[in-house]
């Protein structure tokens, strides 16, 4: 199946393109055969932890091209921008150092136990020899990320976690290289690289997490449009990028364009849909005059736009700002790891130097006073703290991931652990987000009035007929066969069937959101159309309830709509809330109480930065997907007292694990600075406190059920 | 004794080449994309031809 085996003169060209909608294999398989049928595309490798597609093609595909290529596989790409496309992950620079440190652990500790069980004289002093050869590198390699974060904080004063371990590290390092030229009884270097391979393998695991906040949704501003077409002087017409385009320039808006600036409509009229910016699903009717914002999708018809603000000074740029500064505000935020180092690393040097100073008191001479100092430190050594919080944070978001909520940021359980408000957006959020037509009206249809409905459904790619034709063709029902079928913009799609006329099209008195289904001969159907509220909200509600968390509804929708879902979920409802207003509305709440913010859109963006923790679903904006610290995927809102209930439970253990650590400690630290402290005894111990801690998380296994 | 003077190059050697192989691993990008690694087991007939594609 290889479409591209032709003879290639010129150089191939890579391209890649970010498709937040993948997230499994059939995804994998659609896109990158998909794409490789195409004449002119060589190879196409999807990678889903980036929710990226790598093409390699003929240099004469233009990115459009392949963007809509893959909208006909059924999936919405953007182009990555070359800074975007570069790769921040945290979790690879790190993997280098931790293969190093266990391999050379690995092989070290073979010589140590040889020499702990008796090996002597020449023997412990060659093992010694080789332990070293091994030792040495790997910890000058494998320990960079330590000295380099503790010589950072000691630069500027402070102390950090990596200080008491690139301390305790070296100074072993190089008593044990003392020991072994002189041909003494104890090295250390296994102790020294296990520490390194435990608290490096913490910081993966950490890094993990991270990582997972940056998937896929990272292009705020590449939402609007990359370029438009522009009318110049005399009806010319040509496409410029969204760089070029300047206040004043008249551009044209194609039906199922997305538009790249603000601007007022000269002429024509369309619908549009803007729930990128208000997470409202039905259309906006819009003409000559209206202003029309940047992002939002033109429906209907094409209208020619007078540009009035363009790049950073669009609506949606102003989103991002605030968006911006709001996560700012959080990133305040302590964890709870930090502010457990902040006590540990003083406590710890204290410690050390307090033997090292009680031995030379004591009369036992620099050398032992330095060895008991180091067995303090090394003993004392954070492993099993460091592990205590990613460990059981990575359990907890996997047993997550797998009951369809995606964690982003390992802090956000933390955070979402002590929340006692929820905001819930209305639309998306509470609801389904999509319109849904009236289950009763399809139901009474007839088979073949409910065929022909498809039909004409089938033939527009407006999100009414698309909902309309997903709900008939789950009823079980066929298309029938029209002919002459013609959408006419705003109006509907008309046709015939069987010699007369049939149509589906806009209801001739507007209320609310409705299709007439008109077959020439049988009573003319009005199909109204509903936003479902999400199944289970009754248990869900309930459920935070009993967990100490009172929702209300925020929503950016106008009042009566809001009102009517107020009405049945009897929440607390705010209604036309702008993004600024629904900021203040969290920092207001924020004073008394610690807030969930739930929401899709992109109105949503800022309130969801700003809030203490926040949620939105699999279906929210990319830029909600952005913001967000959680991500549901089902359609049931009992998922959010899942993840409250889980960050519970994980903050549970994360302090179990923490007193275990300590408890490790207060048994030890006395041991070590009484001096009977041997480096088998160490090792052993050390070990043993981290996969303590380890099987403890492993607990949280069940922790989303 | 004499068993040691073999053995341990042995094993110095064999942890070198799992050392090694982890390098390689790495440098070749298959760490990259874990996700996916993961769904493609589900993939029929899945073509391990075009998976070097993305080599820096």
């Amino acid at each position: 199946m290889s479409a591209a085996t032709g003879i290639r003169p010129e150089p191939l060209q890579e391209t890649v393109l970010a498709v937040p909608g993948m997230h499994c294999a059939g995804c994998i398989s659609k896109i990158e055969r998909g794409m490789k049928d195409l004449p002119g595309v060589a190879t196409a490798r999807v990678n889903l932890s980036a929710r990226q597609v790598t093409i390699r093609h003929d240099p004469a595909m233009k990115d459009r091209d392949l963007v809509t290529a893959l909208e006909r596989i059924g999936f919405e790409s953007e182009l990555r921008k070359a800074v975007q496309a570069q790769d921040h992950s945290a979790v690879r620079p790190l993997l280098a150092p931790l293969g190093v440190a266990a391999f050379a652990a690995m092989n070290v500790m073979l010589f140590s136990v040889s020499v702990w069980s008796g090996a002597d004289g020449s023997v412990r002093w060659m093992f010694h020899w080789i332990s070293a050869l091994i030792a040495v590198p790997a910890i000058a390699y494998a320990g960079q990320p330590f000295f380099r974060s503790a010589w950072g904080a000691v630069r500027r004063g402070r102390t950090n976690m990596d200080v008491p371990i690139s301390l305790g590290v070296l100074i072993a390092t190089i008593l044990s290289l003392y020991e072994t030229v002189v041909g003494g009884q104890h090295a250390w270097f296994d102790g020294a690289l296990m520490l390194l391979a435990f608290l490096l393998a913490g910081r993966v695991l950490d890094a993990m997490m991270r990582d997972k906040a940056r998937t896929g949704v990272d292009a705020l501003l590449s939402h609007a449009a990359q370029g438009a077409m522009v009318v110049g002087e005399g009806g010319t017409v040509d496409w410029q990028r969204a760089e070029q385009l300047v206040p004043g320039m008249v551009i044209r808006i194609a039906a199922g364009e997305r538009l790249a600036a603000d601007g007022d409509i000269l002429t024509g009229v369309s619908q549009f849909d803007q729930s990128l910016l208000t997470g409202e699903s039905t259309p906006i009717a819009s003409g000559p005059g209206d202003k029309v914002l940047t992002g939002t999708l033109n429906l209907d018809a094409p209208v020619d736009v007078r540009v009035t603000a363009v790049g950073q000074d669009t609506t949606l740029a102003t989103i991002a700002r605030l968006m911006d500064a709001a996560a700012q505000n959080r990133s305040t935020y302590v964890r709870i790891a930090d502010r457990a180092s902040q006590l540990y690393a003083p406590a710890v040097h204290l410690l050390a130097a307090l033997s090292f100073a009680g031995w030379m008191i004591a009369g036992a001479g620099l050398y032992q006073s330095l060895v008991i100092a180091v067995a303090v430190l090394i003993i004392t050594c954070p492993c099993a703290l460091g592990l205590a919080v990613p460990v059981a944070q990575v359990v907890a978001s996997g047993a997550l991931m797998r009951a369809g909520i995606m964690v982003k940021d390992g802090s956000a359980l933390e955070r979402l652990a002590r929340i006692d408000h929820a905001l819930l957006d209305k639309t998306g959020t509470l609801t389904l987000g999509r319109p849904e037509p009236d289950p009763a009206v399809i139901t009474s249809l007839s088979a073949d009035t409910a065929s022909v409905a498809l039909a004409l459904a089938s033939h527009s790619r407006h999100p009414i007929s698309r909902a309309l034709g997903k709900a008939l063709a789950a009823h079980g029902h066929r298309a029938a066969v029209l002919d002459q079928v013609e959408e006419r913009a705003g109006q509907g799609v008309f046709a015939r069937w069987q010699g007369q006329p049939v149509s589906l099209r806009r209801p001739d008195r507007a209320q609310g959101v409705a299709v007439t289904l008109d077959i020439a001969g049988q009573p003319i159907w009005l199909i109204p159309f509903a936003d479902r509220l999400r199944p289970d909200w009754q248990d869900a509600l309930r459920q935070l309830a009993g967990l100490g968390v009172d929702a209300s509804i925020l929503s950016g929708d106008n009042g009566v709509a809001v009102a009517e879902v107020a009405r049945q979920t009897g929440l607390e409802a705010r209604s036309d809330a702008s993004p600024a207003d629904k900021l203040r509305a969290i920092e207001s709440l924020q004073q008394e109480h610690r807030v969930l913010m739930v929401g899709d859109g992109l109105n949503d963006g800022p309130a969801l930065a700003q809030a203490n923790a926040s949620i939105a679903p699999g279906t929210a904006s990319d830029v909600g997907l952005q913001a967000a610290d959680f991500v549901f995927v089902q359609e049931s809102l009992l998922a959010l007292p899942r993840a409250v209930r889980a960050a519970k439970a994980t903050m549970r253990v994360v302090k179990q694990n923490f007193a275990l650590a300590i408890g490790y400690n207060i048994i030890a630290v006395p041991l070590a600075m009484a001096g009977m402290v041997t480096p088998m005894i160490a090792a052993i111990a050390m070990s043993g406190s981290s996969l303590i801690v380890i099987a403890n998380s492993l607990r949280l296994t069940k922790a989303a059920r | 004794m004499n068993g040691l003077v073999l053995l341990i190059p042995v094993a110095l050697f064999l942890g070198l080449a799992g050392l090694a192989a982890f390098f390689w691993s790495l440098k070749s990008g298959q760490f990259e994309d874990l996700d996916g690694a993961a769904n493609r087991i589900f993939l029929e007939d899945y073509e391990e031809g075009d998976s070097g594609g993305n080599g820096k």
